[in-house]
């Protein structure tokens, strides 16, 4: 059974992106408007997986930005060849894969455009698209069967 | 390694030649530009030192004077020293970008030889497109003749590229008089400009893989003002700097800048204050005006923005009466730096009386005659105690007289 509750690091989709944190005054800010992407030296951090880097607070990874999605995409790991198709498509970068095992969705960043479920080559799809406000385990409990050759007409 | 530039203690340069050989001396990383008279010699000066081998920075000929200020952000933001040149419509064409670079306090140079804005279209010298840059974030600074415009580039450099200022430059110099008159120029030696300007030491450069930087970020109604008053502040702090800088360039040159140039103000009753050329116009007329008894000074502007509010002051405390001459069309207003002058003076304890000239538009003639005739206008409003004639007036327009509003004051 796949964890419902996945995602890629603990310290993500803490605030909203817009309104993240403490309004500093004008002393406090960055020169320029400038945001650091990572706290600390990242001289290597091209090497480390995305739950390993130190992203800073400003940083949107640290960050949901997904507060406007409609639809969500819920996936089905019983289905699921991994064959990486969705994790190629996606435009946000949220669906989490490891070690080319798909292992689901990052709902923090997800925008809900339902590229992944239209490129899921599985019959049925491994992914389909629900209501944001759905369970995850009541959509998987209604899950179509897989469809039979006479009736795609 | 550039090739080494022979250069005579006393060089004949025209403004813009004086400005391509200032940033060729200043070693510049990248300098991405689009032509435009008057300002193309710049550009195209550069790009021979760049074809004989003088330069060992980018050249990158883009296809606007949009993408030519981009191009120059791009570069600046991944920390290398970056210059370019427009006039008029390319300015104009460079409006957005130019709130981006300073935006994002990006120390480029930018030499701006000034000239009208179309329509009717006109490639001759006034001052509407350095007008059109005086809230863009950029510190402003005038250049007079062409040894100034060789100078102040040279200062351009160290002053935006101070860790406590990093704002972008302008150099403006008056297209044609200045840009395509030739004068005897004094430039420094290579080494002696290299060691003045010195390396740009980076901030927040994009080529740091150590310390990733995101440039350009979207702030909304919870950040946007925090960031601009910030940036209005240091545009405000960096008058000590410029001041150092200054400072330093007549040490080694014995070439005096002030952010307010004054010129016969110790005993003068009545002053104009000007920019660009008409300075020097101005400073003969108030010379030939010693034998008639007036006693006439000319305060100038070199450093436009920051605004000199202070020093503006300071230098008009003690006259009678004063006229600002603007050099671009108001197009219904007072003109933009005689209401900056006023609003000064105004907290004075003497306000001395102010009107406003239009002059000059489209590159028509100031003359020397015409400079006397204002101060003697001037004189006759000292000695009434009040403006006589309309506060706005035209200088050298053909037609019927025209002039508005009149003073309550008197």
């Amino acid at each position: 059974m796949q964890d419902l509750k996945l995602r890629a690091n603990d310290n993500r989709g803490l605030s909203q992106l817009e309104a993240g944190f403490d309004l500093l005054g004008w002393h406090e800010i960055t020169q320029g408007s400038i945001l650091h992407s990572f706290d600390g030296d990242a001289t290597n951090i091209v090497n480390l997986k995305a739950e390993e880097r130190t992203y800073s607070g400003y940083n949107s990874y640290t960050a949901t930005v997904a507060s406007w999605r409609v639809d969500k995409p819920v996936f089905n790991i019983d289905v699921c060849i991994d064959c990486q198709n969705c994790w190629v498509w996606c435009p946000d970068s949220s669906i989490i894969s490891r070690d080319k095992q798909m292992l689901g969705i990052d709902y923090d960043h997800c925008k809900g455009c339902g590229v992944c479920v239209e490129v899921c080559p599985t019959n049925p799809k491994s992914l389909l698209m629900f209501a944001e406000q759905r369970e995850l385990g009541e959509a998987l409990s209604q899950w179509p069967e897989k469809k039979k050759k006479e009736e795609k007409n | 390694m550039a090739e080494k530039f022979d250069l005579n203690e006393r060089e004949v340069w025209d403004g813009n030649y004086a400005a391509s050989q200032a940033l060729r001396q200043a070693d510049v990383d990248v300098v991405a530009a689009y032509p435009i008279t008057p300002s193309t010699p710049i550009v195209e000066n550069y790009g021979s030192y760049v074809a004989n081998g003088y330069i060992d920075g980018e050249f990158i000929m883009v296809e606007s004077e949009h993408a030519a200020m981009s191009g120059c952000i791009g570069a600046s933001a991944a920390g290398g020293r970056v210059a370019t040149a427009t006039s008029s419509q390319g300015f104009a064409l460079m409006a957005e970008v130019l709130y981006q670079a300073s935006g994002m306090r990006l120390p480029i140079v930018l030499n701006v030889v000034n000239r009208a804005l179309a329509s009717p279209l006109n490639v001759s010298g006034d001052h509407s497109d350095m007008y059109l840059g005086r809230d863009s974030g950029w510190i402003q600074m005038d250049a007079f003749n062409a040894q100034e415009a060789y100078d102040l580039t040279l200062c351009a450099f160290k002053i935006g590229e101070n860790h406590s200022v990093r704002l972008p430059v302008m150099v403006h110099q008056d297209g044609f008089t200045t840009s395509h008159t030739a004068q005897n120029t004094y430039p420094l030696t290579d080494e002696a400009a290299a060691k003045f300007v010195g390396k740009i030491v980076p901030v927040d450069d994009m080529l740091d893989f150590s310390r990733p930087v995101t440039y350009g970020a979207q702030t909304e109604s919870d950040w946007h003002f925090e960031h601009k008053i910030k940036q209005h502040k240091a545009i405000m702090d960096s008058r000590p700097v410029i001041d150092e800088v200054y400072a330093e360039f007549e040490k080694l040159t014995g070439r005096e800048y002030k952010r307010v140039e004054s010129y016969n103000m110790e005993d003068a009753d009545v002053a104009i204050v000007a920019l660009g050329t008409t300075v020097e116009t101005a400073r003969i007329a108030a010379e030939e005006l010693k034998s008639e008894g007036i006693k006439a000074g000319i305060v100038a502007i070199r450093c436009f923005r920051p605004f000199p509010f202070d020093q503006v002051r300071e230098a008009l405390k003690n006259v009678k009466c004063v006229s600002v001459l603007d050099r671009s069309s108001p197009a219904g207003a007072m003109g933009a730096f005689f209401n900056e002058v006023s609003a000064a003076l105004y907290t004075t304890a003497s306000r001395p009386l102010v009107t406003n000239f239009i002059y000059g538009l489209g590159g028509r003639d100031f003359s020397i005659e015409e400079a006397k005739r204002i101060f003697k206008e001037q004189q006759a409003h000292a000695d009434a105690g009040h403006i006589t004639t309309d506060i706005q007036q035209f200088s050298g327009l053909r037609g019927p007289y025209l002039g508005f509003f009149q003073t309550k004051r008197g």
